[in-house]
């Protein structure tokens, strides 16, 4: 286990640090300190490391991250693992706005909650709340999965393409074109093997899906409004 | 999204009008025949490419060649030198063109592989730059682009860091000349599987996008954005702001505040390959006014010439080159020229113009997929009439001429090097331009809004 | 665009500190706000029957003594001030009115930047690491205080732009957004008895309370009146008082981020500005629901 201190080395110190990492490396777990709000951490990694961050982060951590774990002890700020590519990024308190935003694979688990704008424009990334999310999450999500424990906020789902999405608690209101689905055994399955890909305790059973109604894919006057 | 629509046909020349009925300034042909349109679609008309409409412009501005006061250099003999390096604020590794003159970003999807592998290797015979697009970058661009800028928006469409690190710069577009305040479109014709896939898709669908960037709003948070994609390409890369020309001596003001390297402000003018008619001719200022704003805001901030200008939208011959690089601007991109050179409107399958209700000279049809010459198409039957090395010529000789004319206005002007060329040689022809331009009107000392006579 | 901090302290034993925390959450929004930087802290009550101001002149070295021996001579009233920066608070044993009118007929350019009874307002020009270290804010004791980062968008960068905007009496604005309506609305403002020194959208939303209260709302009630009539992206922090009100337009894009331990309650654009208080790692954190206000008193 490597530590670093973060305060010490420097953001950028510790960025290049991890590219220059060989792709063989033996260097793979970490454990950096006093983050204190700091952004940009630990993101364009490409090497299977396992990180541990003790503290709070700031914007963009884990940033278009691939192959790495990312763990953070503490609460995340805004773009929280974006474009995400592959790896695993686990938030264990809360996480801001546009958690995962447009992430295209690998997982990013979020034990509290996260904000508003969770999983924008997602293209793949399965995504994971064991609290509730804010308003305007989903929006135009095109492919992956979010997985609410709690509540989700107004407007969820707005403009969403192929991604599917599941709530254990209440939904404020569905956003243009998000409608709720029925949840078959397959759908259960599923949902079953991504909580435990994230180590999220839930039961299948009380979730909803919701998902496009594919009304806006080619536009038709009658639903202009809705635009 | 809508479906593609028809053109509204041309307005009758006089000789169509013999009897001398009283025609309507208000409500002309093209005006009736767009009413009809919407009375029978119930949306608005989509189409491609820029503003047709008459706009002051570089048409408008002059140069003052060398008499007894000023001395021009000989042509070819006495160097006038063309380059222009891209990015020295803040990136390890900045960029040097040879000309100043770079390729605009315009996605794969919107226009084909052979179009954007033919303005690749043009670029690199030139010693120039292409841009990647709204979908993201395709082998074929990266293979015949020595220098590839990698275009960061709001979609995030096809968003890779590894391509991103393959390339030379990063641009983050917040908008563009044709629709400042629009995000991309894309219709259903050429959301291909390829495109899909490259989108992460469904075929076929008109593809919605946003308009602000998923996880930053305004310039304070821009500045951590720029930070972050230092940080995931380790500084190396120059990072350009481009913004569509509206509030121009704000936005500049902030990208550099944000920690720009460079800024590209694209004029009303500035082409797309699908956006609405009312987006494009109604929204944002044209070309001229703007590159003054843009300069003045970099010159306030002291940061002219440390920040780079590229300025684009409308830019069509050697001339534009030099009045824009005289009003301060660092290079120029070309968008809806690089594609005329392609063969966009070229006088060839006419039938298939007519089919589009359209004719060469007059088509703006990009967002249909039905390109007859195969520049703004997916469909590989279209795509084939366009023969990428035969294409890569034109548009290398069309930069060349460009970088020539540009040299012979500069020579003329006793300019060894286009970058000496300032807004005290340039007259303006009228007063819009005047004011526009900040240059005199021609003859006087006078520049409307800034006293003198 | 900007950064804006707010500190409200629960246990007056952090009271002598407020400035040296401020100091420092300023210092940690610099990058999002380079250009200006002010603050509003509450200290010092005024004794009853007298009312303190804050005033600004650009010269270097105005006569403040001057001032105030005037001023007491004239309306036989006691007088007193301290220099601090550019700026010098006035603390004056006469009515709020009296101090106004005195001032803009013998003094007419020197400008009121706050009045209440325990505001203190302070913004200039500059880096904020420069601004704060000119203030001496470092040695400011008080009870909550407000602070803001400029990065100018739309209007120019001078201390007149600067924020906090002081709305009425002991009450301030801070700002991060960037409004849409505001010219029709400072106009509309104008015609009803506002009057505006800038072209700042903020100064705008401040004169917009300022006129809400005035009519007789609360604050609660003027904060959920502007999110349906203020246009744009914005958070705002207002102080008052006795505490201080944070609310978020309802698309809620521009951050903001609240924390709050058995000690203090601090508002920040960046959790950055917040993670060096006193007990930050364990604090509440959580970040306001869109149009949603959320204020603290003190009791």
């Amino acid at each position: 286990m490597i530590e670093v201190d973060i305060e010490s080395l420097g953001v950028r110190g510790l960025n290049e640090r991890f590219h220059r990492l060989p792709p063989d490396t033996n260097e793979r777990a970490w454990k950096l300190t006093n983050p204190k709000g700091a952004h940009a951490l630990a993101v364009g990694l490409d090497r299977p490391l396992t990180i541990e961050i003790d503290g709070h982060v700031g914007y963009y951590c884990g940033g278009m991250n691939k192959q790495a774990e990312i763990t953070i002890n503490g609460h995340a700020g805004p773009g929280l693992a974006e474009n995400i590519m592959s790896g695993v990024v686990r938030v264990k308190g809360n996480a801001s706005q546009s958690a995962a935003a447009s992430g295209r694979g690998g997982l990013v688990v979020i034990e509290g909650d996260a904000s508003s704008r969770c999983g924008i424009s997602m293209k793949g990334v399965n995504i994971v709340v064991g609290g509730s999310v804010g308003h305007m999450s989903a929006f135009m999500a095109q492919a992956g999965h979010l997985v609410v424990c709690g509540d989700a906020g107004s407007h969820l789902g707005d403009s969403i393409y192929e991604a599917v999405i599941y709530v254990g608690g209440d939904v404020a209101s569905l956003g243009s074109d998000c409608i709720e689905k029925p949840m078959t055994e397959k759908h259960r399955a599923k949902l079953k093997r991504i909580l435990a890909a994230a180590g999220v305790s839930a039961s299948p059973e009380r979730f909803r899906r919701f998902g496009s109604a594919r009304q806006l894919y080619n536009f038709k006057v009658d639903h202009a409004a809705q635009y | 999204m809508p479906r593609s629509t028809k053109t509204t046909p041309a307005a009758p020349s006089p000789a169509a009008n013999p009897r001398g009925h009283r025609e309507h300034a208000s409500f002309p042909p093209v005006v009736v025949a767009e009413i009809q349109r919407a009375a029978r679609e119930g949306i608005y008309d989509i189409r491609g490419l820029g503003a047709k409409r008459r706009l002051p412009s570089f048409d408008d501005l002059i140069f003052l060649g060398a008499s007894i006061s000023r001395y021009p250099l000989e042509g070819y003999r006495e160097r006038c030198a063309t380059n222009v390096t891209i990015g020295s604020r803040f990136a390890k590794k900045p960029i040097e063109l040879k000309i100043p003159i770079t390729i605009a970003g315009m996605s794969f999807g919107s226009l084909s592989a052979n179009a954007k592998e033919a303005l690749g290797r043009a670029a690199s015979e030139m010693g120039t730059s292409t841009t990647t697009g709204d979908g993201g970058m395709t082998e074929e661009e990266r293979r015949s682009s020595t220098t590839l800028v990698y275009q960061v928006l709001p979609s995030r469409y096809g968003h890779d860091p590894d391509h991103m690190r393959r390339c030379e710069a990063i641009e983050v577009v917040v908008g563009q000349g044709a629709k400042p305040g629009g995000g991309g479109m894309l219709l259903g014709l050429k959301v291909t599987e390829r495109v899909a896939g490259m989108r992460t898709l469904p075929v076929g669908i008109d593809q919605r996008s946003a308009c602000r960037h998923p996880d930053w709003t305004g310039p304070d948070d821009l500045e951590i954005k720029i930070a972050e994609l230092r940080e995931v390409t380790d500084w190396e890369k120059p990072i350009y702001v481009k913004v569509g020309a509206t509030r121009v001596k704000y936005d500049v003001a902030l990208a550099v505040k944000s920690g720009a390297d460079a800024v590209v402000v694209d004029g009303m003018q500035g082409g797309t390959g699908a956006t609405q008619e009312v987006f494009i001719e109604h929204v944002g200022i044209p070309t001229l006014p703007a590159v003054r704003q843009a300069v003045e805001a970099l010159q306030e901030l002291d940061m002219h010439r440390k920040v780079q200008l590229i300025v684009s939208g409308g830019i069509r011959n050697g001339a534009d080159v030099a009045k824009a690089l005289a009003l301060g601007a660092d290079a120029v991109s070309i968008g809806t020229a690089a594609l005329i050179a392609l063969n966009c409107n070229a006088p060839l399958f006419l039938e298939d113009y007519a089919k589009l209700e359209t004719a060469p000279g007059y088509c703006h049809h990009c967002q249909t997929g039905r390109c007859p010459v195969g520049v703004t198409t997916q469909d590989p039957k279209l795509e084939a009439r366009l023969d990428p090395s035969l294409a890569a010529q034109r548009v290398r000789n069309y930069l060349s001429t460009m970088v020539l004319e540009a040299q012979t206005l500069a020579r003329a002007c006793g300019k060894s090097h286009l970058h000496n060329l300032e807004p005290e040689d340039l007259a303006a022809l009228t007063i819009e331009a005047a004011a526009m331009a900040g240059v005199p009107l021609a003859g006087t000392d006078w520049i409307p809004g800034r006293g003198g006579a | 665009m900007c950064g804006i901090v707010g500190l409200f302290l629960k246990s007056s034993a952090l009271e002598p500190t407020l400035g040296k925390h401020l100091s420092a959450m300023l210092s940690a929004l610099s990058d999002r706000g380079p250009d200006s930087a002010g603050f509003a802290i509450y200290r010092n009550p005024a004794p009853r029957g007298s009312i303190k101001l804050t005033l600004f002149h650009p010269e270097a070295d105005y006569g403040w003594d001057h001032l105030v021996r005037e001023l007491s001579e004239e309306t036989g009233t006691s007088v007193r001030g301290e220099p601090r920066g550019s700026h010098f608070v006035l603390t004056a044993a006469m009515p709020v009115e009296t101090a106004r009118h005195w001032l803009s007929h013998h003094r007419p350019d020197v400008r009121i930047m706050g009045v209440g009874d325990c505001i203190e307002l302070y913004k200039e020009k500059g880096n904020p690491r420069d601004v704060v270290r000119r203030f001496r804010l470092n040695e400011l004791a008080g009870s909550h205080a407000l602070g803001h980062t400029r990065m100018a968008t739309e209007s120019a960068v001078t201390t007149q732009h600067s924020h906090p905007f002081s709305t009425g009496l002991d009450l301030c604005l801070v700002h991060n957004g960037s409004l849409s309506n505001h010219n029709r609305m400072r106009q509309w403002l104008g015609r009803h008895g506002i009057d505006f020194q800038t072209d700042n959208d903020t100064e705008v939303a401040a004169g917009y309370f300022t006129h809400l209260l005035g009519e007789g709302a609360t604050l609660e009630e003027a904060l959920k009146s502007g999110i349906s009539d203020l246009d744009g992206f914005y958070t705002f922090a207002i102080g008052t008082k006795d505490g201080f009100a944070v609310v978020r337009d309802p698309i809620a894009c521009k951050p903001a981020v609240l924390a709050e331990t058995d000690e203090w309650v601090a508002m920040a654009s960046e959790y950055r500005a917040i993670a060096h208080l006193p007990g930050a790692e364990r604090s509440r954190l959580w970040e306001p629901s869109p149009a949603t206000v959320y204020s603290w008193k003190k009791h």
